[in-house]
């Protein structure tokens, strides 16, 4: 379930003039800017772009981008982007940066839905000139590669239909090549990267009734190299988005220095979408809310910013 | 007694690439009892005579002849069929039959936008991704290049960088030459002509003129040759009805300059009936 709240009824025009005032003068009224962008979704963010374009004249992300600064400002650009460009955009910055990035990518390629992960496809050439593929290909080597550009390139049959009996024999190619029986990593990479979700999710079942603990428990402890731990989150990321991105919540605010990189990433892309799960689970391993450790870890309009995009009313 | 000339159009119309109808109608629809009697006689490639005193028609050549009858009939549907589900059905059939050149075809000369549609069309006609039934039947060495080509969704657009499309025009050079390995073994021959776009590769290619992969224009020539096989009639039919609304035009001016002759002409040659008019009509749009 989402966690933004949104009013009843909005003006895009209204909130276009709202932020072209709040942008004006000295400084920036950045409570403004939390309080209208804070409190709506995709749709109408996108009509008050449109609003604003209209009126001023002018793109209303630039604007922001020349008023606001640090963590604040990156949250808020991504935030007000039509989800396709902002995936994009966070693909194209992993797919040029340094390694920890990958799993942006897996995320995006795993977690999205089929047409989801198409149009962020569209958005990639539109705003590049390249295609993901393209760049995600060039950049890695070896069976690494092959898992995130497979991954990257599958159209998913998207309905529920499953093989029961194809789900034991691939949970068994999965399972061999867990246990270190089999070095085949091409089987592995074919499995996870064309097969519905639906059947991924019958055969990591088939996995766990046979083997007893689940194909994400085999696989934790420390990954040899890149493509196992691509795989494992990979298989994270399509058995159980949640707990993944719980997982990589925790990890983040417990890190030293704090990744808000990851933090926003995660906030701002399921805020939307299953961010109240993702707070309930995240409550329950960490005994204390979500909100709570924003709060200690974080800071200044940023804070209030997550904050808002976590659902909090009282700020 | 039958005309040598009718004698003539029957043969033709018995052996041939599609059945021309209106001989058949003409001619054998016109004869008596005595006159088709004496053709089988008088033919014994399709008529054996029997140990119980009768001239017994050929399985194999009644098989044929239902295969050809069918010809027409497999042009109007592939013609009329939404490109998404025809090429989706072509997929299917080419990847039970392990025709991967079919699926190289598709896969390389449809837009993105095309090969996305016969994607979508596969999940509805058949209940699975393109991709996983390509990855699930090819076993052997073509499979990485396979799945990466029907899962390409290449950028289309104008931008292209000369350098990195010379340095990759050396790096298959050197991967071509290199007898140890089939060159699409190569996983950077596979990343390069899987996901580069196609105007990239076109001056990839210019920087490396010496690769050739099988044109259209060879396929259509093997099709039209009096040896031709079933699989090569078949790609005929498919090439002339997927192109025929967008290079057709293109493909006849190149068939006309390598082979000297005009496609419409060697078609006339070569085919019968409906089946021959259908194809003509398809070529002719291009003109």
């Amino acid at each position: 379930m989402a966690t933004i709240t949104v009013p009843d009824h909005t003006s895009p025009v209204e909130d276009a003039e709202n932020l072209r005032k709040a942008c004006e003068g000295w400084g920036t009224n950045e409570n403004t800017i939390v309080s209208i962008l804070g409190h709506r979704n995709a749709v109408q963010r996108k009509q008050i772009r449109q609003a604003y374009e209209e009126i001023y004249q002018e793109d209303l992300i630039k604007r922001l981008e020349s008023e606001l600064k640090g963590e604040f400002e990156k949250a808020v650009y991504r935030w007000i982007l039509d989800p396709a460009d902002r995936d994009a955009i966070l693909a194209h910055v992993a797919a040029r940066n340094a390694k920890s990035d990958n799993r942006t990518i897996i995320e995006i390629a795993c977690i999205r839905s089929p047409e989801e992960l198409l149009a962020a496809k569209r958005a990639y050439h539109f705003r590049y000139k390249h295609s993901l593929e393209e760049d995600v290909a060039s950049r890695t080597t070896g069976d690494f590669r092959k898992l995130l550009v497979a991954l990257v390139s599958t159209y998913r049959y998207d309905g529920d239909e499953v093989d029961v009996s194809l789900a034991g024999s691939e949970a068994k190619i999965l399972h061999n090549m867990i246990e270190g029986k089999s070095f085949n990593h091409e089987e592995v990479i074919r499995i996870l990267s064309t097969r519905s979700k639906a059947q991924l999710n019958a055969t990591f079942n088939r996995y766990k009734d046979t083997h007893g603990a689940s194909i994400t428990k085999s696989l934790s402890g420390n990954p040899a190299d890149e493509f196992s731990e691509a795989l494992c989150i990979a298989i994270q990321c399509i058995r159980s988005p949640q707990k993944y991105f719980e997982k990589v919540l925790r990890n983040a605010i417990n890190k030293v220095g704090t990744d808000e990189d990851a933090i926003t990433r995660v906030i701002v892309t399921r805020a939307e979408k299953d961010l109240k799960d993702i707070k309930d689970l995240y409550h329950k391993r960490n005994n204390a809310s979500l909100e709570h450790a924003i709060s200690k870890d974080t800071s200044g309009d940023y804070k209030i910013f997550l904050l808002t995009l976590l659902g909090c009313e009282e700020l | 007694m039958a005309l040598p000339g009718d004698l003539d159009a029957l043969t033709k119309a018995f052996s041939g690439f599609g059945v021309d109808e209106n001989s058949i109608i003409s001619i054998l629809g016109k004869w008596h009892p005595e006159q088709r009697k004496s053709f089988r006689k008088g033919f014994p490639q399709f008529f054996r005579e029997d140990k119980r005193l009768f001239e017994r028609w050929d399985e194999r050549h009644i098989a044929f002849l239902e295969h050809e009858f069918l010809r027409f009939k497999n042009a109007m549907v592939l013609w009329t069929l939404h490109p998404w589900e025809r090429d989706a059905r072509l997929a299917k059939e080419a990847l039970a039959k392990g025709d991967y050149d079919i699926l190289v075809e598709i896969a390389c000369t449809r837009s993105s936008e095309e090969l996305l549609g016969a994607r979508r069309a596969y999940h509805s006609l058949f209940d699975h991704s393109i991709e996983e039934d390509v990855a699930y039947s090819v076993n052997d060495s073509n499979r990485n290049l396979l799945v990466a080509l029907v899962s390409s969704y290449r950028y289309e657009g104008a931008r292209v960088n000369e350098e990195i499309a010379e340095t990759e025009a050396k790096t298959l050079s050197e991967a071509i030459k290199n007898a140890e390995k089939r060159p699409i073994e190569n996983e950077e021959v596979v990343r390069i002509i899987t996901t580069r776009s196609k105007l990239h590769l076109k001056a990839v290619f210019n920087y490396y003129k010496e690769i050739s992969g099988t044109t259209t224009e060879e396929i259509l020539a093997s099709a039209l040759k009096g040896s031709a096989d079933e699989k090569n009639k078949q790609a005929l039919t498919r090439v002339i009805v997927t192109q025929a609304d967008s290079y057709m035009k293109e493909i006849s001016e190149e068939y006309h300059k390598q082979h000297g002759v005009s496609l419409s002409q060697k078609i006339e040659e070569t085919t019968n009936g409906n089946y021959k008019d259908f194809l003509l009509t398809l070529v002719a749009r291009g003109d």
